[in-house]
């Protein structure tokens, strides 16, 4: 941008670097794209199990099916980064210290992938397992 | 704009005040209650209490695959009352962040983006949140029986 053009930024705000780190489209366009995905994967899954799962066995069955269980995994996978995102949000919106906010993210990242990791694995131990 | 009017000028207008001087906009103490107010506040509501319900379907998932033995926890969750309600409130929050979510995608390509249609499709959110569960709640207490 030249510099006779008015900007919208403050000179506080430019020495600071403060404003849009341009990666905000990014997180928008995710967040929509997991959102039609999860439109169809989450009911699906609520009446799926409420219909066929009653006991450990049902349980066991259901998982086992390969239908049932791609699509458990594509619901916990794109579900935990639909609310990776989400809570990043929060968390930006909310908490304005610099390193709180900093530790925040950070956990959040890790308690998502965590909770990936440990989805993948329950998902292959019932198919391959024991 | 004029090319005069650069950050130096415009801050040293008598109207522009340093931040800490600036009105605060009105909180939620404020604002009368409204339908499409409510709706966006429990739509960041239900997202959250869903990062817990997302936390729960993995314990699922892995006491499944830790056997028998462990899956006995999971009965006992379900078939405890408070584990139906939070259940019950798990699908409802679901739902109704699903439809409000359907809302947020129509106004994102520009459709039914007036205040009347956001006022109206509110209460389509809310009353999905309260027929989806219940129906399926329903479901799966009677259907089998008849």
């Amino acid at each position: 941008m030249k510099p006779s053009q008015a900007s919208m930024r403050s000179s506080l705000g430019r020495v600071r670097g403060a404003g849009a780190a341009r990666a905000g489209s990014h997180h928008f366009i995710a967040t929509r794209v997991t959102s039609v995905a999860l439109l169809v994967l989450a009911p699906w899954f609520a009446i799926a199990a409420a219909l066929q799962v009653r006991s450990y066995s049902d349980a066991f069955e259901f998982l086992r099916q390969p239908l049932n269980a791609v699509a458990v995994t594509l619901l916990a996978l794109v579900g935990l980064y639909h609310m990776m995102l989400g809570m990043q949000e929060v968390i930006v919106d909310y908490i304005a210290k610099p390193v709180m906010r900093a530790v925040l993210l950070m956990l959040n990242l890790f308690f998502c992938v965590l909770l990936a990791a440990a989805a993948l694995w329950a998902v292959l131990q019932i198919n391959f397992g024991w | 704009m004029s090319a005069a009017m650069t950050d130096t000028a415009r801050d040293s207008r008598p109207d522009v005040r340093p931040p800490e001087m600036r009105p605060l906009s009105p909180h939620l103490q404020i604002w009368r209650w409204h339908a499409t107010m409510a709706a966006s506040i429990l739509h960041r509501a239900t997202g959250v209490a869903l990062y817990g319900a997302a936390a729960l379907l993995v314990v699922w998932l892995v006491l499944v695959a830790s056997g028998p033995s462990a899956y006995a926890l999971a009965d006992a969750i379900f078939d405890h009352w408070f584990g139906q309600l939070c259940l019950y409130g798990v699908v409802a929050a679901i739902a109704y962040h699903a439809a409000n979510g359907v809302r947020h995608l129509l106004w994102d390509v520009g459709a039914h983006l007036n205040p009347k249609h956001a006022e109206v499709s509110a209460w389509f959110a809310f009353l999905i949140a309260i027929a989806a569960p219940t129906a399926l709640f329903a479901y799966f207490f009677f259907a089998e029986r008849l």
